[in-house]
């Protein structure tokens, strides 16, 4: 089966949602197609329904938030699939997906990626083992399940989503073994402008933060600058052994170990298009290379949201509302210059919320033992290839990721890279004195996500027309 | 190694891991009720036959895959639980030997 | 200006593939000096790309005796290369679905045993399903070459390249050729700001074989083909022979890994100069189709990664293999159409036989660059 619409947009989270709510006034032809159940994407995973649940009076306005952005959504009229994977997009654009298992495609005008981010692979020794979860994992069940861990979890975590979590956690009566800091020692005087700038721009969630910090380090042990992490375990976590950049270790019996080093932008279905991506120093991740509107180097295909470089969901919602005024304009709607005049207000808002960001990319780098791990790490989780293996072809020529994907299989299981590209790129880096910029990642083969043989075979079943 | 803070009360389903009846609340993932439970794991790899259990719980790791009704390799963090559901751990590289 | 440091070089292979590593192999051990030309790096298109079939069954007369001899060698690849290449014999396997179908198959094995050859076999559905469980019981028969079988592409690159540079070829990634001149009795061929000359040069370029050829003076017509391949996740072993059906697009088997590979000469689509390939979903459902009517069971089965590779394709589906028509040390070795990989041990030894010796006991009469030449319509 084969459709047709003004707008195709992939994911409903903040930027997807807006992007659709903003080419709905302008009447377009709107389809919003997303993975999960339910709007809200990552960030208000299963508002609507969680809203009514206990756990919802601890998760904070900022969730809340989320029900309005979601109400808005469902009564702008763009039609809404949820349980719908996309595997394939193609310049056109056009997209594949799959739902309740019959495959089909959609041509558009425009296309919207609103695919947003997913955690940085946080790869140690024994992070394979059961017991081992990210933060964001861990947060997503307190948000849609209502759970907490039985035990006094141990967190060993950087960033801003790891503070929120620990307080969300200890204010549900969660309990915490001990706050290990992973954020590098850093030269504060450098991120005092970008402090002054953030406490102006937004004061607010300045104050939150710190706030969230100062009640954290009252309740629990809290340690900073841990610069190496070690799992061990038979079957599950037993215990892991940490060390700091001062070299003061311990080893402690655990059974659960959550992780979190910030988020990176979820760019397979750009890199599958071919789009033109540029590293994103700051922020340590590739990104598509977007124009004033998010129209990526691809005519007709744009990104909003995490997935063109991390900015949290009220940066996401801004820049989905100026994606879809632009593919209004496109569509001939509304003209550049009312285009450009509505954008306006909206890029002044942008421009405020976008200076907090800084300031938290600045503070919060990643340790440099996340990209270049211990030899006996699992870089590929799928295929279970070390990082030992890759330094070992890395050591034969000059080899690129896609060399290494060849040789070690590294980067071919289920995930697709998702959890190793980065890491490749890193150890690649290293071992032949490059920068990973240089070095680039996988090339994507689709399918994007899961397809079955079944799936695709249904695609022959009225053939394709062009 | 997860507890559920409230009791799902009108909302709960029983579901079958393993052939073991579990309490679990309608629409959750099945990959949260697998980590409520005693042994908390999803599937053995087809490489290593090493142990795995949902590690991002957002449908990037592909560590949470279960056979869920009969279907094999669906990622557990996806799918919302109802009455019934038979969750069964993958043990390694899965058969579809007629 | 030639690079002066460099030792004099007897022959430049211009092609990393397996076809260019398999020649320059041969090449050093017969003593000669072999430097290989490689664009971006070795293997980087149709040898990785490849379903690796290690296939005499159903091959065109007129290269099934170097196939043949290939086999063998196939069937001795570790003394060869060091290594096995993850060659399994397990069989390869022509598949009729209907009655009708199997006149096809009698026809073909009454063509090779006129012919002498005896490697094929007809067999019925009792035998068919013993061999392969899991096949359909719609399935009414099969020619057989149970000494077929496949290999490993990776496994097989990285023998062929260690093999050919413990004999001494020296091997030059990230070199794409952008001319090439006549220099006295010698070539000179210029590689990314170096030059290279030999008296002998091969061109193994695969898809791009036609620019390199045209370069040495050669104007032999050479299309493309984007075989699209579909990769499965792991499974438990399902089955060993490689399966194809007549009349339809499909090759079906099974990797060491467990992993399902699909294939079948599928078209995706390409921009050869910029080195692209695309996956045509709609017609590569076509293939899915195939494997699940085949083997109902895959059908839940999740594909991991699907692609579409580079390749020369001539007129006739013959490959090119042979000595310039027109330029003296010039060998030709392209235009596999999707069907070279299990030529690759012996198209390397034919090419050590015409450029040590000037000539071949090995029959590729039929192989000649000629042949597409004569058909070229007069200007």
């Amino acid at each position: 089966m084969s459709r047709t619409a003004d707008l195709v947009i992939v994911g409903a989270g903040p930027a997807g949602m807006a992007a659709a709510v903003t080419a709905r006034r302008h009447q377009l032809d709107v389809l919003v197609v997303d993975e999960q159940a339910a709007p809200g994407g990552q960030i208000w995973r299963d508002v609507e329904a969680v809203s009514c649940k206990p756990q919802a009076a601890f998760l904070g306005n900022a969730y809340h938030e989320g029900l309005a952005a979601v109400g808005r959504f469902r009564a702008s009229g763009a039609t809404y699939e949820p349980n719908t994977k996309v595997w394939q997009v193609e310049a056109g654009p056009r997209a594949f997906l799959t739902r309740d298992g019959a495959a089909s495609s959609v041509k558009a005008r425009s296309m919207l990626l609103a695919t947003g981010a997913q955690e940085r692979p946080v790869p140690f020794p024994g992070w394979t083992l059961p017991g081992v979860m990210t933060v964001g994992a861990a947060q997503i069940m307190l948000k849609t399940s209502g759970q907490v861990p039985v035990e006094p979890v141990w967190i060993a975590a950087n960033g801003p989503l790891a503070l929120l979590y620990a307080a969300q956690l200890l204010k549900m009566g969660g309990r915490i073994a001990g706050f290990l800091d992973t954020t590098p020692a850093i030269d504060v005087s450098a991120t005092i402008p970008k402090l002054a700038a953030a406490a102006f721009a937004a004061p607010g969630d300045l104050l939150k933060g710190l706030g969230w910090i100062v009640n954290l380090r009252r309740h629990v042990p809290y340690i900073r600058h841990v610069a190496r992490i070690e799992a061990f375990g038979t079957d599950r976590l037993e215990r892991f052994r940490y060390e700091t950049a001062s070299g003061v270790a311990a080893t402690v019996d655990a059974h659960l170990l959550l992780v979190h080093e910030g988020v990176v932008p979820s760019i397979h279905p750009t890199l599958s298009l071919g789009c033109v991506h540029n590293w994103l120093g700051g922020q340590d991740c590739f990104a598509p290379a977007l124009d004033a509107w998010g129209e990526t180097s691809e005519a007709g295909i744009f990104v909003a949201g995490d997935g063109g470089g991390i900015g949290g969901a009220a940066v996401a919602s801004l820049r989905g509302e100026i994606a879809g005024l632009r593919i209004a304009a496109r569509a001939g709607r509304i003209s550049a210059v009312e285009a450009q005049a509505a954008a306006q207000p909206i890029r002044s808002r942008l421009k405020r919320a976008l200076t907090a960001r800084s300031f938290l990319d600045a503070f919060y780098r990643p340790r440099a033992s996340i990209f270049v791990p211990a030899d006996e790490t699992i870089a590929c989780r799928c295929e279970e290839v070390s990082v030992a293996s890759i330094r070992a072809q890395a050591a034969i020529g000059r080899p690129g990721p896609n060399q290494i994907k060849a040789s070690t299989r590294a980067g071919m299981g289920p995930c697709q890279g998702r959890q190793c590209s980065y890491t490749i790129a890193s150890v690649l880096a290293d071992a032949e004195g490059r920068q990973v910029p240089d070095i680039g990642l996988y090339r994507v083969r689709p399918p994007l996500k899961p397809l079955t043989l079944d799936e695709l075979a249904s695609l022959d079943d009225v053939g394709c027309p062009t | 190694m997860f507890r559920k803070l409230h009791d799902p009360e009108a909302e709960a389903v029983t579901v079958y891991i393993d052939g073991v009846p579990a309490l679990a609340e309608a629409n959750e993932s099945a990959a949260a009720v697998l980590m409520r439970q005693g042994s908390p794991w999803a599937r053995r790899t087809p490489v290593s036959n090493a142990r795995r259990a949902p590690y991002c719980m957002m449908g990037v790791c592909f560590d949470c895959v279960a056979t869920v009704d009969g279907v094999a390799s669906v990622q557990t963090c996806l799918a919302p639980v109802h009455d019934g559901m038979r969750i069964d751990r993958q043990i390694g590289r899965r058969s579809v030997t007629p | 200006m030639p690079d002066v440091s460099e030792a004099a070089i007897d022959t430049i292979v211009i092609g990393g593939g397996l076809h260019g590593l398999s020649a320059s192999l041969h090449l050093a051990r017969a003593g000669r000096r072999v430097v290989v030309l490689e664009r971006s790096w070795v293997g980087r298109h149709a040898s990785s790309s490849s379903a690796a079939g290690v296939r005499t069954l159903n091959r065109d007369l007129a290269e099934l005796p170097i196939s043949l001899e290939s086999q063998d060698m196939w069937h001795n690849i570790e003394a060869i290369v060091g290594s096995d290449c993850g060659f399994r014999a397990y069989g390869q396997v022509n598949v009729a679905e209907h009655p009708k179908h199997v006149a096809v198959l009698e026809k073909r094995l009454a063509l090779t045993r006129a012919a002498g050859y005896t490697h094929e076999e007809l067999i019925d559905r009792a035998e068919l399903t013993r061999l392969i469980p899991a096949i359909s019981s719609h399935c009414v028969a099969a020619l057989i070459v149970r000494t077929d079988g496949a290999a490993d592409p990776h496994l097989t690159l990285r023998a062929f390249r260690r093999s050919a540079e413990s004999a001494g070829v020296t091997i030059h990634e990230g070199y794409g050729v952008t001319a090439i001149e006549r220099v006295g009795s010698d070539w000179q061929v210029h590689a990314d700001g170096r030059s290279f000359v030999a008296p002998t040069v091969v061109n193994a370029a695969g898809a791009w074989a036609g620019d390199i050829a045209a370069m040495l003076g050669d104007d032999i017509p050479l299309g493309h083909k984007a075989s699209m391949m579909i990769v499965t996740e792991r499974i438990a072993p399902l089955l060993k022979p490689v399966v194809s059906v007549v009349g339809r697009p499909l090759s079906f088997k099974q990797s060491d890994q467990g992993t399902l590979v699909i294939g079948g000469g599928l078209q995706g689509s390409a921009d050869i100069q910029a080195q692209k390939s695309f996956v045509d979903f709609s017609e590569l459902a076509k293939g899915a189709r195939a494997a699940t009517d085949l083997f109902p069971s895959v059908g839940p089965l999740r594909i991991v990664r699907t692609w579409a590779g580079m390749e020369g394709k001539t007129d006739d589906h013959l490959p090119v293999v042979g000595p310039s028509p027109t330029a003296s040390g010039v060998y030709h070795a392209f235009g596999f159409s999707g069907h070279g990989f299990q030529l690759v041990p012996v198209v390397g030894a034919i090419l050590a036989d015409l450029i040590v010796h000037g000539g071949t006991n090995r029959c590729i009469e039929a192989l000649s660059a000629d042949r597409l030449m004569a058909r070229r319509p007069a200007a």
